[in-house]
């Protein structure tokens, strides 16, 4: 029997503003090049989720109305959502997706209620934050590269950030860092899509699902990432070498 | 007599800087319209007096630039004289250029019609100065995230550009709802035109990204007869019932292939054009000249004599190469662009250029919303990619077991293919390639032939 993950796509009708299929294809085919099976499983604001049978979990980016929307749905999944990353589930939540894993974020329109996965919380704020960005991870040392586009600002308390912000605004435009890591979720505000110019963070979720489902030992082959480390160094050469 | 000064001056002024960008081979529409208006900052209303018939402007993310200069054509063909911001200049420097260059060295135009493509952004900063009779509104599609923000924000700018002015009848395409959803909410009286019935099997696997998914007006999820791309289809909200209007200009008998034909009001329309989009630009600038109340009994004359060089679609021989350029700048734009090119069925070398400069948009994460799968199916000898941002477009076909050559410099690229390509070559290119792009491929014709 070959091993398999499954990936939840949340709301894909809604989240899905910033390439966020790009996220999904990139784990698909890093798992099969390496002979893994990959399953991905979308869901619609109508379905029910089976937490149990999910690896990985990816929310992405939506506009502030689409996530009015999403959020009135939150409630009927945080219990699960929240046992399944209290138990290490993995997550991939970006942009939108960040904000939803927060108490709440408030918006000039209203409050939008998260799923209160992490502590943390978002603010908007005038002005929004859209350009490149590059950080630097204390998981890696390639550094993370990508683009922002966010108009609220996000405070994460104690919890560990991402990374350091090399170039661009990060979490809030001030705090100096990006992103947070709470046990095996990841949020950020980094798309680009975000994975495929970063497959050693592909690679860290990938491996933390297959070490949650098949104990440790399993091992993910190096692949050929070449062209995707030339994409990273192009970024950061451009914005932070310069 | 000062004014007329002033307007006299800013008139000469643009046209000296127009040509002396010309002559330097340089774009300088928008820099002669900013001259002109900072010499005289009311020669945009003046001179949009002086048109004597109606103004139409277009807007709507993909087929502004076709649709315009198919109207402007179209008007033409019946002897009148028309304005026309044709290289799709479409800023408030650029609609005050093509009005500003069309005015003679007194500083009066001499025209019967204006037709105006505008940015939507732009249409709030425009309307101040004239507002225009009608407005052909095409489509409304996710495009450069980083400059306009959501699309929700660019509905909310042409709302109260549509607000600005209320005599102003909106021509819609009524397969998109939320170009629909807009003309209605606007109190604008509209016009519809529109592809009723299904022309395309229904994929049900198909990932194209669709906007729109849930009703403008009430937010329950919209549910849809059809698609004939992206969200254009027939839709209908289960909850509040809102839902395509009737067409006005309905296109029927609809047949897209190498070329493209149907019928609207029993009249039979031909183009030796590809692409289904196309269907909808056609039928948008026919609609509109037909609201206007023209007869357009030269339509079919238009169609066929109309030879874009702006990069549209625009075609090059070059020695024993056929070279198509063609604009694709969003997953909509780009998507229909595939299809197109899937309509020739011989092999063919493929270079797609991306670039991130400001006009562009700087986010390029959309590439990963255009279905490059499909490349696959398209007998393709060979793919290059080229353009500032060539290394995230190599990626995105890698993750799609696409491999392709990389080659940053698109004249070295072209030049390449012209050597040892199969002799049938497509450009794709985002926005700022477009002109540079048809710059080359100009010089090198004229290097064969010369």
């Amino acid at each position: 029997m070959g091993k398999k993950l499954t990936i939840g796509h949340l709301y894909p009708d809604l989240l899905n503003l910033y390439g966020d299929r790009g996220n999904i294809q990139c784990m698909v085919k890093r798992l099969e090049w390496r002979g893994f099976e990959a399953e991905v499983k979308e869901y619609q604001l109508e379905d029910a989720i089976d937490f149990g049978e999910l690896d990985i979990v990816l929310m992405g980016g939506g506009s502030d109305r689409e996530q009015m929307i999403v959020c009135s749905k939150l409630k009927e999944i945080q219990k699960d959502f929240k046992a399944y990353v209290e138990d290490g589930g993995v997550v991939l939540a970006v942009c939108g997706g960040y904000q939803l894993l927060g108490k709440y974020y408030q918006t000039d329109d209203g409050m939008i209620t998260g799923l209160e996965l992490v502590d943390l919380y978002t603010e908007q704020k005038p002005g929004r934050l859209i350009d490149n960005i590059v950080i630097q991870s204390e998981l890696f040392e390639m550094p993370v590269v990508g683009f922002e586009n966010h108009g609220g600002r996000t405070f994460i308390g104690e919890n560990k950030p991402l990374g350091k912000v090399l170039y661009g605004s990060g979490n809030t435009g001030e705090s100096g860092y990006e992103g947070v890591v709470y046990k095996n979720v990841i949020g950020t505000y980094i798309h680009g899509p975000l994975l495929p110019k970063n497959p050693q963070l592909c690679d860290y979720l990938l491996g933390k699902a297959l070490e949650r489902k098949y104990g440790e030992g399993v091992v993910l082959e190096p692949l050929n990432d070449t062209q995707e480390k030339e994409a990273n160094e192009y970024i950061y050469q451009r914005f932070v070498k310069k | 007599m000062i004014k007329d000064l002033r307007r006299i001056l800013a008139v000469w002024a643009a046209k000296a800087i127009g040509t002396a960008c010309r002559l330097t081979g340089r774009q300088g529409v928008t820099l002669a319209g900013k001259a002109a208006l900072l010499i005289c900052p009311n020669i945009l209303t003046e001179l949009a007096e002086e048109v004597r018939g109606p103004i139409f402007v277009v807007c709507g993310t993909n087929g502004k630039t076709t649709t315009n200069n198919l109207l402007c054509a179209a008007l033409e063909s019946e002897g009148k004289k028309v304005i026309c911001n044709r290289t799709g200049s479409n800023m408030l420097n650029g609609v005050v250029s093509a009005f500003v260059l069309a005015a003679d060295r007194r500083g009066n135009i001499d025209a019967d019609y204006a037709c105006i493509e505008i940015d939507e952004a732009s249409t709030v900063r425009v309307f101040p100065y004239f507002k225009p009779d009608f407005m052909i509104l095409t489509n409304l599609f996710r495009d450069q995230l980083d400059r306009y923000g959501e699309i929700d924000i660019t509905m909310n700018l042409l709302k109260k550009a549509m607000q600005m002015a209320p005599d102003m009848v909106v021509v819609v395409n009524a397969d998109d709802s939320l170009s629909t959803f807009l003309a209605m909410d606007s109190g604008n009286e509209y016009v519809t035109y529109g592809i009723s019935k299904q022309y395309f099997e229904e994929d049900k696997d198909s990932k194209e990204i669709r906007e729109g998914q849930f009703c403008k007006r009430c937010g329950e999820k919209m549910a849809y007869r059809f698609y004939h791309y992206s969200q254009l289809g027939d839709y209908y909200c289960p909850k509040c019932g809102f839902r395509r209007p009737g067409i006005d200009f309905d296109a029927v008998d609809v047949k897209a292939g190498q070329s493209l034909a149907f019928k609207v009001e029993g009249r039979r329309i031909q183009a030796n054009y590809r692409g289904f989009y196309n269907i909808y630009n056609i039928l948008a600038a026919y609609a509109g000249g037909r609201t206007a109340g023209l007869v357009l009994k030269n339509f079919n004359k238009v169609l066929k004599d109309y030879n874009p060089q702006n990069g549209r679609n625009e075609h090059f021989k070059i020695g024993k190469t056929d070279v198509i350029l063609n604009l694709a700048k969003n997953p909509a734009g780009f998507n229909q662009n595939i299809s197109a090119v899937m309509e020739d069925p011989a092999p063919k070398d493929i270079i797609v250029l991306i670039n991130d400069n400001d006009q562009d948009g700087t986010d390029i994460s959309w590439l990963w919303d255009v279905d490059f799968d499909r490349f696959r199916d398209i007998n393709a000898s060979s793919i290059t990619v080229s353009g500032i941002r060539c290394q995230d477009m190599r990626l995105r076909l890698k993750y799609v077991d696409i491999p392709s050559e990389l080659e940053p410099d698109v004249e070295k690229a072209i030049r390449r293919k012209l050597e040892n390509g199969v002799g049938n070559l497509y450009v794709l290119v985002n926005y700022t390639g477009l002109y540079s792009t048809h710059n080359i491929l100009k010089k090198i014709e004229g290097e064969r032939h010369g």
